[in-house]
This record gives C-alpha cells, sequence and structure tokens, in this order.
C-alpha cells in the first residue's frame, strides 16, 4: 500500500471516529468549544504518532522476538501511559507556551482507544515502520477533522431550538450520524 | 448499603451507556448484531467483576499516587485473559469482535469503576458493582443490537424475521445508524428519567 493511499484511506475513507468508532468519549467530550478541540487534535496527534512508532519498535524488536505477543495489550497500555507522562513532564520543561495549550488534555489521553487501536491495527496490518507512522498521522489527523467539524456544529447547536431530552449528547450522536453519513460517500477513493 | 441500590444504580439510575455516557466506543462497533452484543457484554461483565473485586483486594496496599497505573495493569492482565479464551472457545466471536476485545483495556467504564467504587468498597459490593454496571452496560447494548440488526438486516440472532420481500435499511447496520439510534436512545431514556422524576 503506498503512503499517499494509506493518509487518503485513515483521514477520509475509514475515517477512525465516523466509520471505525474509536476516540469517541474525547469526541464527545471535549466538542463543545472549537479551542478544547484544537487543543485535543494537537494533543493526540503528537502521542498517537509517537505511540505508535514506539510500540512498533517494542513489538518488532522485543515481544516478536522472544515469542510473546500475547502479552501485546499490557506491554502498549503501559507504553502509552509513561509515554503521556514523558511527554507531559517534558513539554512541560521545554515549551511553555504549548503545554499550556495542550496541557490538561494530556492526562485525558491514556484512555482515548485510538491510540491503543491505531497501535494494534497497524500490527495487524503488517505495516513497516513508514507506513506505521503515516498511518498513526492520517488517523490521528482524521481524528482531529471530525472532532473540528463537530465542534464547529455544537457550537450553532448551542443557540438553537432542540427538544429538551435531546439536548447535549444525544443531538451531537445524532449530528454525528448524519456527518457519518457524509463520510461514507468517501468509499471507493482508494 | 443495599444490593438492591447497587443494582437499580447500575441499570437504571447510573446506566453506564444512557446517563454516564462512557465507554462508548465498543457500544457504537459492536452492535451490528445481536450475537455480537451479548458476547461483547460477556467479556465486559467478566472484566469489571473480576477486576473490581482484585482491586478491592488490594485496595488497603496500593499506593495512592500510582493507582492507576496499577489499576490499568489489572485491567489489561484479565482483558488479555478473556481474549485468549475466546481466541480458544469462540473462534466466530473473536474474529468478528476483533480489535475491541483489546480495547477494553481503555474503556473508561472499567477503569471508572475501579476508581470510584472497588477501591473504596467490600470485596463482595464491589464484585456486585461490576456485576451490577456489566449488566447496565448490556442491557443497553443489547437494544441496540437488537433494533440494529432487526432494522439493518432484517433478521434477529441470525434468524430471518421477514421473508425475502423485506428490503433491510443497510444504512442502520453502518456507523450512521449506531450514531443515531444511541443518540436518539439515549434522549428516550432522558425522557422517561426526567418524567419519574417528576412524578
Amino acid at each position: 500500500m503506498s503512503l499517499f493511499s494509506i493518509m487518503v484511506s485513515t483521514i477520509l475513507v475509514n475515517n477512525y471516529v465516523f466509520a471505525r468508532f474509536l476516540g469517541i468519549c474525547p469526541f464527545l467530550g471535549v466538542s463543545n468549544k472549537m479551542e478544547t478541540a484544537t487543543g485535543m487534535g494537537i494533543a493526540v496527534t503528537f502521542v498517537t504518532t509517537l505511540a505508535s512508532v514506539i510500540t512498533y519498535t517494542i513489538q518488532k524488536t522485543i515481544l516478536d522476538t522472544l515469542g510473546l505477543q500475547y502479552l501485546q495489550t499490557i506491554v502498549f497500555i503501559l507504553v502509552i501511559a509513561s509515554l503521556v507522562q514523558f511527554v507531559e513532564l517534558a513539554l512541560k520543561k521545554m515549551s511553555p507556551t504549548l503545554y499550556s495549550a495542550m496541557g490538561v488534555y494530556l492526562p485525558l489521553i491514556t484512555t482515548n482507544c485510538i491510540v491503543l487501536g491505531v497501535a494494534i491495527l497497524n500490527i495487524q496490518q503488517e505495516f513497516n515502520l513508514l507506513q506505521t507512522a503515516t498511518s498513526a498521522v492520517g488517523a490521528s489527523l482524521g481524528f482531529f477533522l471530525a472532532l473540528v467539524l463537530i465542534a464547529s456544529l455544537r457550537e450553532k447547536m448551542d443557540i438553537a431550538d432542540i427538544p429538551e431530552a435531546l439536548v447535549g449528547f444525544p443531538i451531537t450522536l445524532i449530528a454525528a450520524g448524519l456527518m457519518s453519513i457524509a463520510f461514507a460517500g468517501f468509499a471507493g477513493l482508494v | 448499603m443495599k444490593l438492591s441500590t447497587i443494582f437499580k444504580n447500575g441499570i437504571i439510575y447510573e446506566n453506564p451507556i444512557f446517563v454516564q455516557l462512557i465507554g462508548m466506543c465498543s457500544v457504537l462497533a459492536i452492535t451490528n448484531t445481536v450475537q455480537n452484543s451479548v458476547g461483547m457484554s460477556g467479556a465486559v461483565i467478566a472484566v469489571l467483576v473480576l477486576s473490581n473485586i482484585v482491586i478491592s483486594i488490594m485496595r488497603k496496599f496500593i499506593p495512592a499516587k500510582i493507582r492507576i497505573p496499577i489499576f490499568i495493569v489489572v485491567i489489561a492482565t484479565f482483558v488479555t485473559m478473556v481474549e485468549m479464551f475466546m481466541k480458544a472457545y469462540a473462534q466466530p466471536l473473536y474474529l468478528s469482535l476483533g480489535i475491541f476485545i483489546p480495547l477494553i483495556v481503555v474503556n473508561c467504564l472499567i477503569l471508572a469503576r475501579a476508581e470510584s467504587f472497588a477501591s473504596k468498597n467490600g470485596v463482595f459490593y464491589s464484585a456486585m458493582d461490576g456485576l451490577a454496571m456489566g449488566l447496565g452496560y448490556s442491557v443497553a447494548v443489547i437494544i441496540l443490537g437488537s433494533i440494529r440488526e432487526i432494522l439493518g438486516s432484517g433478521s434477529f440472532w441470525g434468524i430471518s424475521l421477514f421473508g425475502e420481500a423485506f428490503q433491510p435499511a443497510a444504512v442502520f447496520v453502518g456507523p450512521p445508524g449506531a450514531f443515531i439510534l444511541l443518540g436518539i436512545l439515549i434522549g428516550l431514556f432522558n425522557a422517561f428519567i426526567k418524567n419519574r422524576a417528576t412524578n
């Protein structure tokens, strides 16, 4: 698979939020304002890409050579959790401006299934290192796109007249469903 | 604390899907058929009960500062066990649930129960809380799974319901149907709970 088609596929055709249902919690949780959505998007892009490359290296050099593939889930989640902590500490020290932009969203990322999901799917699809990195960047850009799109819709929905029982999450889910129909139109692009 | 309160909270008043809105990824993804929904419910209940029991036993020795990583390791261990068990005894289910079995680790529902209940209560109540929350998850997932399978493929548990002339609305099996139906279900649940609260 060429790098370009991986990119198009992960951003549009198999968008991780609309077609694969990964990262729904932050997608619903932090999409009420454009600012928070952008912060979360940047943080996820950063961590997902880094985590995918590191977990890929660990899988190939340690788990595969020692025959410990069954420990994949435990090892990956530990790597992600410690990576998130490390990134937080490093950012605080090295780039306070970036830290203040994405600081509060970093701890939330540990339980964002997109990070673990992308890492595992890359191994399952037998990508090489370059393809892994591309697919991770694509996946997080796709997530970013979904988050920004829904945040801009929700800002409009705040002032709309919505039935009382549907205010908040239900109407967001329905809007996401309609958006998912639109994204289904990209099928066949790759 | 009464057992009936724990179960009422888990299934109705604090239903993880309809009220707390946590652990949504797997709910949307695996409800395309009733079989998948039931299989996933079993896996979630098993992990939730077992991890609640172990965390409750260890709650006195776990240092507060590193409790989250410890919870995650305990949960990941049970998820790996469930995954291997499914691979050995329920291969078709294992294949159709796919990535969402290892992703039970990052299901916020399980970590939330460990943090807010099992780390503060005794073993028996923690196990029951896990069971109650797991049942709440199952109820939501099985309702959504049934609706999606009936509307989207015109069948229930793989058995065709309406004969060949029926044209199922495939959109309900796909991602859009999952989002829209879950939105409508949560809306209905809100209306129902609010009505009961005002009466």
